[in-house]
């Protein structure tokens, strides 16, 4: 990995897979990265709201970010994660990830702004892309993916 | 000086003092000539004076100030309780709780002077004053203090002041002061009278006996030196001093303490006659030990006695005999004002408390919550393990659990308060709607003592107050409907408070007219909330619900009493929301009463634990009625739903596998497990796959992604680290 440029021009990523594909999410939103483990299904709730974990002794709801995004159902592999976010409103919630790669420092100018006329239903979570290493990232807007709270 | 730091005591102890004012002067008006209750009242007004004045908070401070002179006058007999006073005295109140309210806001007490409050409150003492004035002007001034009046003959304050000469010493105390005579010392008797406007009286106490103590040892002091330290006092306080230095010099060392009124001292003699060179024999001492037991004896039984002895005891005082008579009197007139100030000056510590931080509690609640999870854990591993090896490890958990759940209920009962707090305000408020709706009615109050969750206290009192106006608006009739009906002219209200189980219910009761039903459906209609068509389907009972519909009075105008802000349906959501609730009994023509039930205690119940499909379900204890075992052929069907017949009731069966979308692992030919379920008086019976059994479950939020699902009120962990949903059965009916 490169070294860590330690000015406000470059930004932190946490590098996940989904499916074949690579998004980044904002390491200043995660709070902690948990193994699969047994989710208690909650009833009566959005689909994508997979159910309830014990995180230390609290609730945490958990999501499943394919689902969300329109793809199929998660499968729990060995490398499934659980990516614990923390948004300053909402509060704490769970997010579903196929594997966690790598933690990855862009440059501003390596990130290209979304194209707003983007219709496609799972380019709406994305707020950018990154070029890292000869490969796509995409950066998703955490703001789009977690649920509103009602 | 920096008083920022007591800012929250001042507040805490400024309400209690407010609040403790308003229960007085309230029972004051029925028993205008009580004179605990003037004692009392005089007493807090005085207090409240204190700390304002130290707080610097100038207009509260000249506020109670010209309360506590009232007080003091009425407390003389000078001027009378008249209903006009009462009045005015609320009226004070009240700006003292504005007051309070802006230092709670802004740390300021606001600009407001409250000069017609005080202008009324000098004009009761002028007028009381002068009515009397022919009749005892002395005595005005004389008995304010502590019956020490300056303004007596002099000759009887010479006596009657020298209060040291009613010190009683001890055998070892005479001995050392004899001692000290020999030696060529000299031992003087001081009175000191401190200033009533003294605020810090013991930090001036203190400070006189470091000036006296220059000069000399205090061989004894009246009351203890403990008690001036605590103020157990009440203006004056006497010493035995052994000195060198001439009586002046100490006298006049004490009095350049600032704050202190008078020191009246002079040599002291001991009272058994002993001549200083000490010739006293045996049996004068006998003698001696005897006369001061008896005295004792007597002076327990009456106050006059003892002045009567004490003066027997100094013949070789300069005053003779003659004056000791004398000083007899006055001592008959200060007994009564001191018997009644003794609970004060020496009020004894009931409860040593401290005040904590509610989040500190609640911090404590959490860590109990982990240590009850972490014993679940343990219950369930020890469950996994085999074996007899294991006995001794079953021991120690029971005892553990034995613990926890005795640590929980402490924990638990630190967070209770009595519902006094939020209680003691109504009285008053029932006193002023009285007034202003022009209807005699009473308060009576019970159970003020039951304790709840401060959480659910705090929160307890809108609601609460709402149901009291409400009784108070709505529920009573007018003096004259009430006199056709064959009632009392005046309403009554009752408010009473107990515990049932793990619920606590508070009612609110009116003898009034109770709720028409009628007008209730023609207003709803009115209103739209329901159509003609359905509410000719309604029964009483469900009329009645509609009372709680947002936006719903039944009052025919708004009066700023009820009918405005909080609605019943508001009333109705915070108790809800509190876990609670609440439901109302009515008959037309004879009052309602008001029924909310709240949980002890919202963080930890004991729950059911059931299995349904494959995933496990907590159902709240308090809820269940009773579990049943129902063979499949008892089901019927009535309206195409499943119900069982149970000992004559018809209950309603809920399948839970189909309410929370559950594939059902039982085989259906299987006898059902039902567990029955009670809202208010309505029963249910919700049909399980499993029964795991009893435990002590921690609630936990599941956060703001989840709170569609409205039959899940919340989620638990097992034993084994897994999340168990809670049902809410109430939904389901």
């Amino acid at each position: 990995m490169e070294e860590l440029k330690a000015t406000c021009e470059t930004i932190q990523y946490i590098v996940i897979r989904l499916g074949d594909e690579q998004y980044g999410i904002d390491i200043k939103y995660v709070d902690n990265i948990l193994r699969m483990q047994n989710i208690t299904r909650v009833p009566k709730v959005a689909p994508y709201l997979k159910g309830v974990i014990n995180l230390r002794g609290e609730v945490l709801p958990v999501m499943s970010i394919r689902i969300k995004m329109g793809l199929e159902e998660d499968v729990a592999t060995k490398s499934s994660r659980i990516i614990v976010i923390k948004m300053e409103q909402q509060g704490m919630i769970g997010i579903i990830v196929d594997e966690v790669k790598e933690v990855v420092t862009l440059d501003v100018d390596q990130i290209e702004k979304a194209a707003y006329d983007s219709k496609e239903d799972k380019d709406n979570f994305i707020s950018g892309i990154g070029k890292c290493e000869g490969s796509l990232i995409s950066l998703l807007d955490l703001s789009l993916v977690v649920p509103e709270i009602s | 000086m920096d008083v920022s730091q007591y800012l929250e005591i001042f507040l805490d102890e400024t309400n209690e003092h407010l609040q403790n004012l308003n229960t007085q002067i309230l029972s004051l008006e029925q028993e205008p000539d009580n004179m605990d209750t003037i004692n009392e009242i005089f007493r807090a007004a005085h207090s409240l004076k204190g700390m304002a004045g130290t707080m610097g908070y100038k207009r509260m401070q000249t506020l109670t100030h010209d309360m506590e002179n009232v007080f003091s006058e009425v407390r003389n007999g000078n001027i009378t309780v008249k209903a006009s006073m009462i009045d005015i005295l609320f009226q004070c109140l009240d700006a003292l709780e504005e007051y309070n309210t802006n230092i709670r806001e802004s740390a300021d007490e606001g600009t407001n002077d409250n000069e017609p409050l005080i202008k009324e409150l000098n004009n009761i003492l002028n007028g009381g004053v002068a009515e009397e004035k022919a009749v005892a002007p002395v005595q005005a001034t004389a008995s304010v203090g502590a019956g020490t009046g300056s303004a007596e003959p002099a000759a009887n304050v010479d006596d009657a002041s020298k209060k040291w000469l009613g010190i009683q010493l001890g055998e070892s105390e005479k001995t050392v002061l004899k001692e000290a005579l020999n030696q060529g010392k000299k031992v003087y008797g001081f009175t000191v009278r401190v200033f009533e406007s003294c605020i810090l009286k013991a930090a001036r106490a203190f400070l006189v006996f470091k000036a006296v103590e220059e000069f000399g040892e205090i061989v004894h002091s009246e009351p203890s030196a403990q008690d001036i330290e605590d103020e157990k006092f009440d203006l004056d306080f006497s010493l035995i001093v052994i000195t060198d230095a001439p009586l002046d010099k100490v006298l006049q060392a004490a009095k350049s303490v600032s704050e202190i009124e008078d020191v009246i001292g002079d040599t002291y003699t001991i009272s058994d006659k002993a001549s200083p060179v000490g010739a006293d024999t045996e049996s004068g001492k006998a003698e001696n030990a005897e006369s001061t037991e008896s005295v004792k004896e007597e002076q327990k039984k009456e106050e006059p006695v003892k002045a009567e002895v004490a003066a027997k005891e100094h013949p070789k005082e300069k005053s003779a005999s003659a004056e000791a008579t004398v000083a007899a009197a006055p001592a008959v007139q200060q007994a009564p004002s001191k018997n009644e100030k003794k609970p004060a000056a020496n009020k004894p510590v009931v409860n040593r408390t401290v005040r904590v931080d509610i989040e500190k509690l609640d911090t404590l609640m959490n860590l109990v919550s982990e240590l009850i999870i972490a014993k679940n854990s343990l219950v369930s591993a020890s469950a996994t393990v085999e074996g007899n090896a294991s006995s001794e490890v079953n021991n120690q958990i029971e005892y553990l659990e034995s613990v926890t759940t005795s640590l929980h209920e402490s924990v638990m009962k630190v967070r209770m308060v009595p519902i006094e707090s939020v209680v003691t305000k109504f009285p008053r408020m029932i006193r002023d709607l009285s007034k202003k709706l022009d209807k005699k009615m009473e308060l009576y109050m019970s159970g003020e003592e039951t304790e709840l969750d401060r959480t659910v206290v705090d929160e307890i009192g809108d609601p609460l107050m709402h149901l009291l106006r409400n009784s108070a608006d709505h529920g009573l009739e007018s003096a004259e409907v009430r006199k056709e009906r064959g009632k009392p002219e005046a309403g009554s209200i009752f408010l009473d408070a107990y515990q049932d189980g793990n619920n606590v219910v508070i009612e609110v009761r009116d003898d009034g007219n109770g709720i028409d039903t009628e007008a209730v459906k023609n207003k709803a209609i009115e209103r739209g909330v329901v159509t003609p068509e359905q509410a000719e389907l309604m029964n009483d009972k469900e009329i009645i619900d509609l009372l709680f519909n947002a936006g719903f009075s039944t009052a025919k105008t708004v009066s700023d009493v009820s009918g405005r802000g909080v609605g019943l349906d508001v009333v109705k959501s915070k108790i809800e929301a509190l876990s609670g609730e609440v439901e109302v009994k009515t008959k037309l023509g004879e009052g309602s009463t008001w029924i909310i039930r709240l949980p002890l205690t919202l963080a930890i119940i004991q729950a059911l634990m059931v299995v349904i499909g494959n995933e496990k379900y907590a159902i709240s204890l308090g809820s269940i009625q009773t579990i049943e075992d129902i063979p499949t052929e008892e089901v019927k069907l009535v309206q195409n739903k499943e119900v069982i017949q149970l000992r004559d009731l018809v209950i309603p069966l809920i399948r839970l596998n189909e309410i929370l979308d559950i594939q059902s692992t039982k085989d259906p030919n299987e006898n059902l497990i039902v567990v029955i379920v009670k809202k208010g008086d309505k029963l249910a019976g919700l049909v399980v796959d499993e029964l795991i059994g009893q435990q002590e479950i921690v609630i936990k939020s599941m956060g703001k992604y989840i709170n569609k699902c409205k039959i899940i009120s919340g989620a638990t962990i097992l034993g084994d680290g897994e999340v168990a949903l809670i049902l809410d059965t109430n939904t389901l009916f």
